[in-house]
């Protein structure tokens, strides 16, 4: 088999495993087929990413079809990483798994990883799939499925998280399916690169328009940008852990990936930033959320609602990066989509550590804890350090990165206004730490013992990561700027 | 003319902003999935519509019918369909669990529950 | 609802038809408008009819939960494995060339046996999602029941 005929395995190994899983008993074994087929799909994106980095796309025409006519997955540098993404993610999160699992997850275990592997599946399938009506119903899969898993949350407040964010994620997509139907209407065509060839002489075409500002906001439902980033808090918050811990570092990204691909390889991006002020928009709106969501953050007394609203400032970032429209703007974006993704699946999987000895996540109850834990919390610090972006760790590559497409395009202010955000994330990530360490444990308070290991190993795999791509960093910004350039199609930046 | 040519385009504007009215404005959860379900089907219109040919037979090949119906958007629909009620039955068998839970679907009556930051 | 004469009679001369046209629906899909999804909800009703005149209980004795439950993934896989057997003969993924040297004959083959397997998930998620609404209800009466009785 070469590696073309394997590509489309990474998402077919979890969709056909998930109706395995389903059907297996007990409580270890359907973690363990979960595990191989995260990790044989994880395998395969990283063989194929850099095949896609030095070659033209790759392309998989299902039941032989060829494009336009049939399906087809069409990967390039852009969608290899972030597939690589999302299955190192599902990998790493599993790992983390079956302890924290065992005792949030109540009921049938198959059921639960089934659902986890259509999630997976499904977000996977949005990133590789070449045809926009594809990813509607990739996009389905994967939220109805990820729905299930946050109502799995042991707080009766999980259901009601769940519900409003079927109604706005459920609204999201049928925006994107509207905009698909226009396209479809004037172009008679759903295949992504058909498409793009088709557009051009359209230029002028008011449904075109159309179709562009509703996938827009219809993504931006599900990235959480700002004004549409109400579901995110609540059901980040009341969700299972291990399921905050997969989804705070794929599910936003994959959207923001569908963005990229329609504002950039759809529409081309003279298309998309000329006849929309798009640019302006997506700056207003990304800075905006910059400095809400570290706002609300700092003074969140709940530990896994505070890290929700700084994923809401963290996607306002990436999308900072991408309204610049330029190379290096874009290869910021893509760097913060990788990079935000290990730094908030640490920091969401300390806390993980602290809920499992406490079952609390409030700032009051981790008082004194820093003494208790010390290995969980000093965890939590170092990816705190990221987010913060200090040098030496992955958030600082992405942060310099986005400072300096900032100032080669001229925009000074940003670089100040990226210095306040990240001093807004040090007064979170500080209180913290204050809290850990320099409180008393308050009287009476149950004595805590630390983590077992195997929640803390995986944890500290991932803050070693962070520091690992925050010192070598040719696999991530290569593969980023390799997707820009994908993006971008001729790699050179615009007017 | 082309206000009574648009009439498909129309009804859809319509059902899309009863059903969207029905999510944003309405408290109780199983009025907001069906004013969801008004929204997609409207959406499933509007494909439907796209596909009409003028003169056009239903897609199936057979003798003496030259001008068939465009059948892809049949089939998307159909897809689309299949993803809607997949929604609704997530969406009722929350609502149901929500019901359990706190004794009520009014959504108003909620609000304040979610926020809250005790636990 | 099984007291009501009229209701008990035209369901039991229904169901077998309702039954009928969904195998018909799946089996003639290739040829005609039909297929999977269409065929495995008609046939789903046609259960249902009789769960809503018979009762749940007497429903579950014609196909249980577990069976429900198995079912539905094994339609799925079977999907899944259909497609695989077009990789593994040479082709792509979902690729029904293979199949037989007739082109014809080998679209045939696969579209039957993929529409089969979604019928059979289609039909029995239809069962399991009306199941599993219909016995909250009563487990919910029952709590109430119970509830009240404390009560008093």
């Amino acid at each position: 088999m070469t590696l073309l005929e394997l590509m489309p395995f990474i998402v077919l190994i979890p969709l056909i495993a998930s109706g395995i899983v389903a059907l297996l008993p007990g409580r270890i074994l359907p973690w363990l087929v979960t595990l191989i087929a995260a990790l044989a799909s994880a395998v395969i994106a990283a063989l194929v990413l850099p095949v896609a980095i030095s070659e033209p796309p790759l392309s998989y025409p299902f039941g032989n079809w060829p494009p336009p006519f049939g399906i087809e997955y069409r990967v390039d540098a852009a969608n290899a990483f972030v597939a690589l993404l999302v299955s190192g993610m599902a990998a790493i999160t599993l790992l983390w798994a079956p302890k924290r699992v065992a005792s949030e997850i109540h009921g049938r275990l198959g059921t639960f990883y089934a659902l986890f592997l259509l999630a997976v599946a499904g977000l996977l399938g949005i990133t590789l799939t070449g045809d926009a009506f594809n990813v509607f119903v990739f996009l389905e899969i994967s939220s109805l499925a990820t729905y299930t898993l946050i109502a799995y949350g042991k707080d009766r407040r999980a259901l009601l998280a769940a519900f409003r964010y079927l109604i706005m994620g459920t609204v999201g997509a049928t925006f994107l399916l509207i905009g698909i139907a226009f396209l479809y209407m004037v172009t008679g065509t759903l295949n992504m690169a058909d498409l793009a060839e088709r557009l051009p002489e359209l230029r002028d075409n008011n449904a075109v328009r159309a179709a562009l500002a509703f996938i827009i906001v219809g993504m931006g439902l599900k990235l959480a940008l700002l004004p549409l980033h109400l579901w995110l808090p609540n059901a980040y918050a009341y969700a299972p852990n291990f399921v905050t811990a997969f989804l705070a570092g794929t599910a936003t990204k994959v959207a923001l990936y569908v963005m990229l691909r329609f504002i950039f390889t759809v529409f081309a991006p003279d298309y998309s930033f000329v006849v929309l002020p798009l640019s302006t928009v997506l700056m207003v709106l990304a800075v905006a959320g910059m400095f809400a969501g570290s706002w609300v953050a700092m003074f969140q007394i709940h530990l896994k609602r505070m890290l929700a609203y700084s994923s809401i400032a963290q996607v306002g970032y990436m999308v900072l990066g991408v309204s610049l429209a330029t190379a290096t703007g874009l290869t910021a974006a893509f760097l913060h989509l990788f990079n935000h993704a290990l730094i908030k699946t640490a920091l969401f999987m300390a806390v993980g550590c602290v809920m499992y000895r406490t079952g609390s996540a409030k700032l009051d109850d981790l008082r004194g804890l820093g003494r208790q834990m010390p290995w969980t919390l000093t965890a939590f610090a170092l990816a705190g350090l990221s987010i913060i972006g200090v040098p030496t760790t992955a958030g600082f590559i992405s942060k310099w990165y986005l400072v300096l497409a900032s100032i080669e395009t001229g925009a000074w202010w940003l670089v100040v206004l990226i210095l306040i955000t990240s001093l807004m994330a040090v007064y979170y990530i500080w209180r913290v730490i204050e809290a850990a360490w320099f409180s008393d444990r308050p009287a009476g308070a149950a004595v805590v013992r630390e983590a077992p290991l195997a929640l803390l190993v995986p944890t500290w795999l991932v803050v070693a990561l962070n520091f690992y791509f925050g010192i070598d960093t040719r696999l991530t910004v290569g593969a980023s700027m390799a997707a820009a350039d994908a993006l971008l199609g001729s790699g050179v930046g615009l007017p | 003319m082309t206000i009574l040519g648009f009439f498909n385009y129309w009804m859809v504007v319509i059902l899309m902003m009863i059903g969207f009215y029905c999510v944003i404005a309405r408290g109780n959860m199983v009025k907001k999935i069906m004013g969801l379900n008004l929204f997609q089907t409207s959406v499933f219109i509007l494909f439907v519509s796209a596909g009409k040919i003028v003169g056009g037979a239903t897609p199936i090949v057979r003798e003496g019918v030259e001008v068939y119906s465009n059948p892809l958007p049949h089939v998307i629909v159909l897809t689309a369909i299949v993803v809607g009620v997949a929604i609704t039955a997530v969406g009722l068998a929350l609502t149901v669990r929500i019901q359990e839970a706190y004794g009520t679907i009014e959504d108003d009556h909620l609000g304040d529950d979610i926020d809250d930051e005790d636990d | 609802m099984i007291d009501n004469g009229i209701l008990r009679v035209i369901a039991r001369f229904l169901i077998p038809f309702i039954l009928l046209v969904g195998l018909y629906i799946q089996f003639h899909g290739e040829y005609s408008p039909g297929g999977g999804f269409q065929a495995g909800v008609v046939f789903a009703a046609g259960w249902i009819l009789y769960v809503l005149i018979y009762g749940l209980e007497r429903g579950l004795r014609v196909i249980s939960l577990r069976a429900m439950y198995l079912l539905s993934a094994v339609g799925v896989l079977l999907y899944a494995f259909t497609g695989l057997a077009g990789v593994l003969l040479g082709g792509k993924y979902l690729d029904f060339t293979p199949f037989s040297s007739n082109p014809h004959t080998a679209q045939q083959i696969g579209i039957i046996t993929v529409e089969f397997g979604v019928g059979l998930t289609v039909a029995t998620v239809a069962m399991l999602l009306f199941t599993m609404f219909a016995r909250r209800r009563g487990e919910w009466l029952e709590a109430l029941e119970e509830e009240q009785e404390g009560g008093e």
